[in-house]
């Protein structure tokens, strides 16, 4: 049996393996296959400060080896988060990274600032949303406006604070420089790609929003890619995440830069995803006599 | 709500009609807590996404349950090639099946591949319940004998009228509400079948519940994916279809 535990911006994980923001709600359903304790930690739903309802359906198209989705960061509000839903989660022993949006800079700060008095132990910025018309990406693809929103959530929490990026981009090395400079404690890493799918019979968008964030195994060339490219320029930790289906997805992205991976879609086709992933990880380092998985980030020989 | 995700064995394995596919599938964990209108999750190959399947058949003695489903594209044609003696993976069962009451008249109504939901009600309410389903034309038509098992009396409508009543559900609906004596109404099908039916049972008080379909995710209620307007408190609210669904009151979907 391997050490899978790491340690990131001070906060001990069991193991590396995270359920990715969006698939998993606030773990309620899941609890009902398996324990939450066997997680690394969580990433809960993407919240707001006020409860927003999210788009129209369809919200969910199936891709070659991925899928899109468009929900909208339908989610309840910060307040119910807080009251309702984050004492349970508190009661795991897992890491809880709080997923927070906001269509402003000033909203992203309220809800920071919220968190601020809880006992959650890191927040986790979204500023990549695909679905959303404010905020969003629209923070994420500007190195401006990503270091003013990292600037100002900063100022508003002592927490340890993940930024989550978009790949939607020209140069993802640049917003995580900016981002790291602006007072991030950690990138997580890649936010879902804008795709489309059109029905060829009526010529309309299977989204009702047209257009939408896809994931899936299709995704994981590319970010193993980008979290190579961040972890190489920036000195914070990486987490990694996307198109993650397998222990062998989780090591790869490790071994690119990543301290710890997220899963994602993986667990629409299979629930246990997570599980397994954590099993698989563990039986290829016993495989490879390495003695803990913190061995092996970063440590990708490239050409 | 309880679930389980595993790999169960398919029993027997029918074709219904052209494209429609009957699998009867032994697990019993399921079959103990399933309930008519729930549904399944079925992983479908090497697609990324499960089809939810609804529920046709609940036998606890046996420990089965029954499915039948169209081939709709690629996921459903994966599926429909699997074959008795091999396992199909399952998360089920899934969703907040019909509400079941000491009703004495209730009439199920399915439209085409929205049919199969409602024979665990006729078996449920047996002489008690008419069932009147619709499909496209006579080779769509698929249940007829299984419905008449239960007892209940039967009304087969199709679009083109090449065997029953020509048109669509709503006729013969109709004149059963003008009647009156109807407690409640069952209904899966087309959205726009579901619709017409729901302005009737409103028109007539008659409690109604529809099953709802929609592009679906999770299936347990956690990503948010198949959400459905409803109405909550006086309030507009996006429930979902796997977890609030798929089986709403009638009333209380925005159509």
């Amino acid at each position: 049996m391997a050490d899978l535990s790491v340690k990131i911006c001070g906060i001990d994980f069991k193991n590396p393996v995270i359920p990715a923001s969006g698939v998993f709600g606030y773990g309620r359903e899941y609890e009902e296959l398996f324990s939450l304790d066997r997680l690394g930690g969580i990433a809960t739903k993407g919240t707001t400060l006020n409860r927003r309802t999210g788009n129209l359906a369809p919200r969910i198209a199936e891709t070659p080896s991925g899928m899109l989705n468009s929900v909208g960061l339908q989610n309840p509000g910060i307040d119910h988060f807080i009251e309702k839903e984050l004492p349970y989660l508190l009661e795991k022993d897992i890491v809880i990274l709080a997923n927070i949006a906001g269509s402003t800079i000033e909203e992203c700060v309220q809800v920071a600032e919220k968190l601020e008095h809880t006992d959650v132990h890191m927040i986790e910025l979204n500023i990549s949303c695909p679905n959303v018309k404010q905020g969003g990406a629209a923070f994420g693809t500007s190195c401006d406006m990503a270091g003013e929103v990292v600037r100002q959530v900063r100022k508003a929490t002592s927490k340890p604070l993940v930024v989550k990026l978009s790949p939607n981009v020209t140069s993802i090395t640049d917003i995580a420089k900016s981002v790291e400079n602006a007072g991030a404690d950690a990138v997580s890493l890649i936010n879902t790609l804008l795709g489309m799918r059109i029905d060829i019979n009526t010529g309309r968008p299977i989204l009702r929003n047209n257009v939408g964030g896809m994931s899936g195994s299709a995704v994981f060339p590319i970010a193993v890619r980008m979290v190579w490219q961040v972890a190489n320029a920036v000195k914070i930790p990486v987490i990694g995440m996307g198109g993650v289906s397998s222990g062998r997805d989780a090591i790869e992205l490790m071994i690119a830069g990543a301290s710890a991976v997220q899963v994602g879609a993986a667990i629409f086709t299979d629930p246990y995803a997570p599980i397994k992933i954590i099993d698989e990880i563990n039986e290829f380092l016993d495989s490879k006599n390495i003695s803990s998985v913190r061995d092996i980030i970063g440590t990708v020989k490239p050409w | 709500m309880k679930y389980t995700q595993g790999k169960y064995l398919i029993l027997k394995k029918t074709a219904v009609a052209r494209e429609i596919y009957s699998f009867i599938i032994k697990c019993p964990e399921i079959a103990d807590i399933a309930s008519a209108g729930q549904f399944v999750h079925i992983r479908a190959g090497n697609f990324t996404l499960r089809r939810p399947i609804s529920i046709c058949g609940i036998d606890r003695n046996k420990g089965t349950i029954r499915i039948v489903f169209e081939v709709r594209g690629e996921g459903t044609a994966e599926i429909s090639r699997l074959n008795e003696g091999s396992f199909i993976d399952m998360l089920a069962p899934l969703g907040h099946g019909f509400t079941i009451n000491r009703f004495k008249k209730v009439v199920l109504i399915g439209g085409g591949i929205g049919t199969p939901p409602m024979l665990p009600l006729a078996e449920i309410y047996g002489e008690k319940a008419v069932v009147i389903s619709g499909f496209r034309s006579a080779d769509a038509v698929i249940l007829q004998d299984d419905f008449k098992k239960t007892g209940a009396k039967t009304i087969l409508c199709t679009d083109d009228g090449s065997l029953g009543i020509h048109g669509f559900v709503t006729r013969p609906f109709t004149e059963l509400a003008e009647k009156g004596g109807i407690d409640a109404v069952y209904a899966c099908g087309p959205m726009p079948m579901l619709k017409g039916i729901a302005e009737i049972c409103k028109k007539y008080n008659i409690f109604c519940e529809v099953s709802l379909e929609e592009r679906m995710a999770c299936g347990i209620g956690a990503c948010l994916g198949c959400a459905c307007r409803t109405l909550r408190n006086d309030e507009e609210y996006f429930a979902h279809v796997c977890k609030d669904g798929p089986v709403f009151n009638a009333g209380e979907v925005i159509w």
